[in-house]
């Protein structure tokens, strides 16, 4: 009865086949009808499964062929609908549905429009095994797969060098991270002799806990390249290079979560080693609030997101770190919903600029761009926590649970959330309030987007408000934490010491909103009251210029790293490989000549001196034989 | 014998014909082959048994047979061979020389020669069809080759031949000083007793003959000039085939020695492989010409295929079996991209190309499943050789599996950096001259991509057909009792 599961990465599938191979000859409006369709056909078959894993409360499962045998290890393309998967499928298929709808106006004036179907159809193929997969090597497969479309995409106006550099960046950065990975699974079949969730988890009994530690890292480090955390992170902002429902589908909403969903996957090892959890939960903590500080001096409206995910992945990390997995999905969820709902609306507000992503040469936009500024608005309320959005609930969830944790932590998370509402404000007010601050010609040409595009925003816009309510503490309204309840049997949550009582929870909640709204009021007076525009960059002095200059990390790793790979790459040809290895090998060959030609001067043609060779031959052979 | 005879018998036809007549039967030959091998594996059965083809006195005097025969390793070799052979054909089509009856004839000499390597169950036979196998490519090279052939083929020539003397002087070692019963017979020796250091000299013999023609680091340097500079045929011949040779010796005539000779040994070559992966990905990074590139990205790739035949596990050796079969599919594939590239373009220095993919769309979509296939992305035919290849090594050497393991990140960054120059990037006035793809290029460059995807998504048959002659093998190695 499982059997139609296969249908669900399937379909996508198909659709990359149809519009890969015939949509360059195919009309635009089907190849984007038929990129959405294949979509949304899986988005109905998630919710079928949704729904039946409801009903029965038991995992569906499907195997599909053995991929390969060897040495008695068995692979197999398998997959499960359990809970777990199911939240992620119906993220991927749902948003993913929205932003295909969305591309169609977006990318129309495009001659790669079929490219750029096909590519999308791809990745959402690539991000369904991930998350359906019945054991690690599926979701390995996914997890390079969803790589390669993001180089696919990102590089997608390929005459452009520096978008293939950001490309190139994506991959390489994303396959130190698999490295990790692929390590840490190598580890796990030693210990488990399978991938297969069931029986790795099975076999968590009798594993180590240094070996836990080992796998736990591994699998961690592979997670900071897909998840862009810390040290990880530089190639997600160079993402945006990719056209901007690329950058609202797979770099905010689906395939940066790859991390959390590993991570959560894989929750049952990691409560075995809580020293692991620490790590992640301050690699987490450090990302939120770095990426944090350089969001404040961006002044590309894409860039500005770019870090702001960077950034809210650290909060889901830090969720994680204090054991609180199904938190960090209620997050995960929530911010697939207001992030691809904002980097949609920055798509709009480009679209409508000509192109121009630049925020000092924005403003004002609010009357021009009506339904982009409404949802954009939710989308900025959800991400600081005003009250009731779905931020608010989710981001609430996590401070509180690390405030069980550590209240130090919980005060630091508590700045970075701060400074995640300063940006933010600050960049929906520099774009959509004051005065135009771009040309005429542009004035000229605002205007609201199409139905296509604006769909999609007001969707995502409602979710976006109401998101939170699928998952109310349980000291607000019993009963009415659904999620975590959903999640029940696939994910135990660690965190559990002591509870919080009510009151402190109020308090806790009280502090985070009290905070996001005198933010939201105090920067409401500097840039929309007070007309405050962002400084050029040659005016920043001191640490604002070193966040405007993104802490120079990416040309600390280019001098520490790439630079000297390189030169290593033309001294070791130039001087190791042509000088001293070939050097010896051809000092040989010449030196066989030069005995040779020696040798050759004996062979002159003078019988006297065969002769003479012939007597002291015999006399040798003589004195060998009967002196020696 | 068929799989002898037939390139044998076009190879001379080749002298009475001429022009395209000549291509054509050289295609038809080589896919007589391919249908042949074909049936061959398909009555095979799977279980690890040795099938006798021929067996006959040779040289009785010297304990010489004529003996051929196969097992699964074997077969996928010759699958390997015989596979090849038709898309080097058509790679050379367009080519001046695709007419010439003397290359074409060489080619199936050499067809003869690598099917004998594969299938000789005598060592002095296996050591003919080893050296036969050198003079068909050194002409090739040497008359078809560029700038500086004559040096750099008469380098190749010498030091491959140079190795070679020393897996000759290994064999007379292991039959002289060994008990075999049997001559030369392959079966015979390995069952044969022999005193440790005289196995300890004869297997450094075929370590070095071995060593030299992969090439594993640091008798690597012939490879980027040599490759460099041969006609794309001949590089699809030596990179796609010949090196397997070694990797094939490697298994079958190296091995049965290691235990007479102990583990250090391995763990020294193991070491020398891993510094090769590393070395040779380091190199690529800023090599400008398109084929000293893959030059050295197939050193890399082929260190990684040593180390799992090093580690002598099940895994390991069938990781490198199929990775042999996959990287000649890829290596043939990539030097075949460079060359439809650089007969359009008179170039293949990556600074004078720029945004290919805009003139040819559909070869740019090869090359990056060609591509994709050698930095080994998971559903094509690299990931699945790698993936076994690397957790073998990491099983048996942890640190030397992290190690190894950095080749999916340096193979991503040279590979990446060769798309992004030649394909991607803005397009330029001198692209008019890249005319479309001719039939040739197309089915063969078509034919590796659907290999290269088909081995990723079912890569079990291809396990299956070795699995059992792999295991029985080792056992038989394990079963070998060490002279004390």
């Amino acid at each position: 009865m499982d059997q139609y599961l296969i249908l669900i990465p399937l379909l996508p599938l198909i659709g990359f086949l149809i519009n890969g191979i015939l949509g360059k000859k195919l009309p635009k409006n089907l190849v984007g009808t038929l990129g959405t369709l294949a979509v949304f056909g899986s988005f109905l078959l998630s919710l079928f499964a949704f729904l039946e894993v409801r009903e029965s409360g038991q995992a569906l499962s499907q195997t599909a062929f053995t991929w390969m045998q060897i040495a008695g290890l068995k692979f197999d393309i398998a997959f499960l609908a359990d809970p777990l998967s199911t939240q992620m499928m119906l993220i991927i298929t749902g948003i993913g549905s929205l932003i295909h709808l969305y591309s169609i106006g977006y990318m129309h004036e495009d001659e790669g429009f079929y490219k750029f179907f096909a590519y999308l159809n791809l990745f959402v193929f690539s991000m369904l095994l991930l998350v359906m997969g019945s054991n690690y090597l599926l979701l390995f497969f996914g997890w390079e797969g969803v790589g390669l479309c993001s180089y696919l995409l990102i590089g997608f106006w390929y005459q452009n060098l520096e978008y293939g550099k950001a490309a190139r960046k994506a991959f390489v950065m994303n396959r130190i991270g698999d490295l990790g990975l692929m390590l840490g699974l190598f580890m796990l079949l030693q210990h488990a002799g399978s991938l297969e969730y069931k029986e790795v988890m099975a076999s968590l009994s009798t594993l180590s806990t240094e070996k836990a530690a080992c796998i736990g890292l591994l699998l961690f480090v592979g997670a900071t390249g897909k998840s862009a955390q810390i040290p990880l992170y530089t190639w997600l902002p160079d993402a945006m290079a990719g056209p901007t429902p690329v950058s609202a589908l797979i770099h905010a909403a689906t395939m940066v979560t790859a991390g959390i969903y590993l991570i959560v996957r894989s929750s049952a090892l990691y409560s075995m080693v809580p020293e692991v959890l620490e790590i992640i939960g301050y690699v987490g903590l450090a990302t939120a609030l770095f990426a944090g500080l350089i969001a404040i001096r961006q002044n590309d409206i894409k860039k500005v997101l770019a870090y702001s995910t960077v950034s809210q992945l650290g909060f889901m990390f830090v969720a994680l770190g204090v054991g609180a997995y199904s938190t960090a999905m209620f997050h995960l969820t929530t911010h697939a919903f207001f992030k691809a709902l904002m980097f949609l609306g920055s798509g709009s507000v480009i679209h409508a600029m000509g192109g121009e992503q630049d925020i000092r040469k924005m403003g004002g936009l609010a009357k021009k761009l009506k339904i982009t500024h409404l949802t954009f608005l939710v989308g900025t309320l959800a991400i600081i926590g005003f009250p009731l959005t779905s931020g608010f609930f989710s981001k609430d969830e996590i401070l509180a649970k690390v405030y069980e944790h550590s209240p130090i932590m919980w005060g630091l998370l508590l700045l970075a959330s701060a400074i995640t509402a300063f940006y933010m404000l600050r960049m929906f007010f520099l774009t959509f309030h004051g005065s135009f601050r771009g040309t005429h010609d542009q004035e000229h040409h605002l205007h609201e987007s199409p139905i296509s595009m604006t769909l999609p925003l007001m969707v995502l816009a409602v979710l976006s408000l109401a998101g939170g309510f699928l998952n109310v503490p349980a000291f607000i309204s019993e009963g009415s934490e659904h999620l975590h309840a959903w999640l029940n049997s696939v994910v135990t949550d660690a965190s559990g010491g002591h509870h919080l009582d009510h009151s402190t929870e109020w308090m806790l909640m009280g502090v985070a909103s009290a905070l996001a709204l005198i933010i939201l009021v105090s920067t409401y007076v500097v840039y929309v009251s007070k007309k405050s525009t962002a400084a050029e960059d040659n005016q920043l002095t001191g640490i604002q210029k070193w966040m405007n200059n993104k802490f120079y990390i990416d040309e600390l790793y280019q001098s520490v790293v790439q630079k000297p790979i390189e030169a290593i790459s033309n001294l070791g040809y130039n001087i190791i490989d042509r000088g001293i290895i070939d050097g010896s090998v051809n000092f040989i060959g010449k030196s066989v000549e030069v005995a040779g030609n020696a040798l050759r001067r004996i062979q002159n043609g003078n019988v006297e001196y065969y002769l003479l060779y012939m007597v002291l031959g015999i006399f040798f052979l003589l004195v060998f034989k009967f002196v020696l | 014998m068929e799989l002898i005879l037939i390139p044998l018998f076009f190879a001379a036809v080749q002298f009475f014909v001429k022009g395209r007549t000549a291509s054509w039967l050289a295609l038809a030959s080589t896919l007589v082959s391919l249908g042949w091998t074909i049936s061959m594996i398909s009555g095979y059965a799977m279980d690890g048994s040795t099938v006798n083809i021929v067996d006959m006195e040779w040289l009785k005097f010297a304990g010489i047979r004529f003996t051929l025969g196969y097992d699964g390793i074997s077969l996928m070799m010759v699958l390997l061979t015989n596979l090849a052979l038709p898309i080097i054909v058509l790679a050379s089509w367009d080519r001046n020389y695709g007419k010439s009856p003397l290359y074409l004839g060489l080619a199936l000499l050499m067809q003869a020669a690598l099917v004998g390597v594969f299938l000789a169950q005598d060592g002095i036979l296996f050591y003919v069809f080893w050296e036969l196998a050198l003079i068909p490519i050194y002409f090739i090279s040497a008359l078809w080759g560029g700038e500086n052939k004559n040096r750099i083929t008469l380098k190749f020539f010498i030091y491959t031949f140079f190795g070679s003397i020393f897996m000759l002087i290994g064999l007379l070692l292991w039959k002289s000083y060994g008990s075999s019963t049997n001559g030369f017979a392959w079966m015979s020796l390995v069952q044969s007793q022999i005193p440790s250091n005289i196995a300890f000299w004869a297997f450094l013999g075929f370590a070095l003959a071995f060593a030299i023609k992969l090439p594993l680091f640091p008798f690597h340097t012939w490879q980027p000039d040599t490759y460099a500079v041969a006609p794309a045929g001949g590089t699809m011949l030596l990179s796609g085939i010949m090196l397997k040779m070694g990797l094939f010796g490697f298994i079958k005539w190296a091995l049965p020695l290691v235990p007479h000779v102990g583990e250090n040994m391995m763990h020294l070559l193991s070491v020398l492989a891993v510094i090769g992966i590393v070395y040779g990905s380091i190199i690529a990074i800023k090599q400008n010409d398109m084929k000293r590139l893959v030059a050295f990205s197939s050193m890399a790739h082929v260190g990684l295929i040593a180390a799992g035949i090093f580690t002598q596990s099940l895994e390991g050796i069938q990781g490198a079996i199929i990775q042999m079969l996959n990287h000649g599919i890829t290596a043939i594939g990539l030097f075949f991209v460079i060359d439809v590239i650089e007969r359009r373009m008179e170039t293949r220095e990556l600074t004078l190309l720029s945004g290919i993919a805009k003139v040819s769309p559909v070869f740019a979509v090869m090359t990056l499943i060609l591509v994709m296939g050698s930095v080994a992305v998971p559903l094509t035919n690299g990931f699945v050789g790698e993936f076994i290849l690397l957790k073998s090594v990491f099983d048996s050497n942890a640190t030397l599996g992290v190690i190894a393991g950095l080749t999916i990140i340096f193979c991503a960054v040279y590979l990446l950096r060769m798309v992004q120059f030649s394909l991607f990037g803005p397009s330029n006035a001198q692209n008019k001259k890249f005319t479309p793809l001719t039939w040739a290029e197309g089915l063969g460059l078509g034919t590796l991509c659907f290999f290269v995807l088909w081995i990723g998504l079912n890569p079990d048959p291809f396990f299956g057909l070795t699995e059992r002659s792999v295991s029985n093998l080792l056992s038989l190695f394990n079963s070998i009792k060490v002279q004390p």
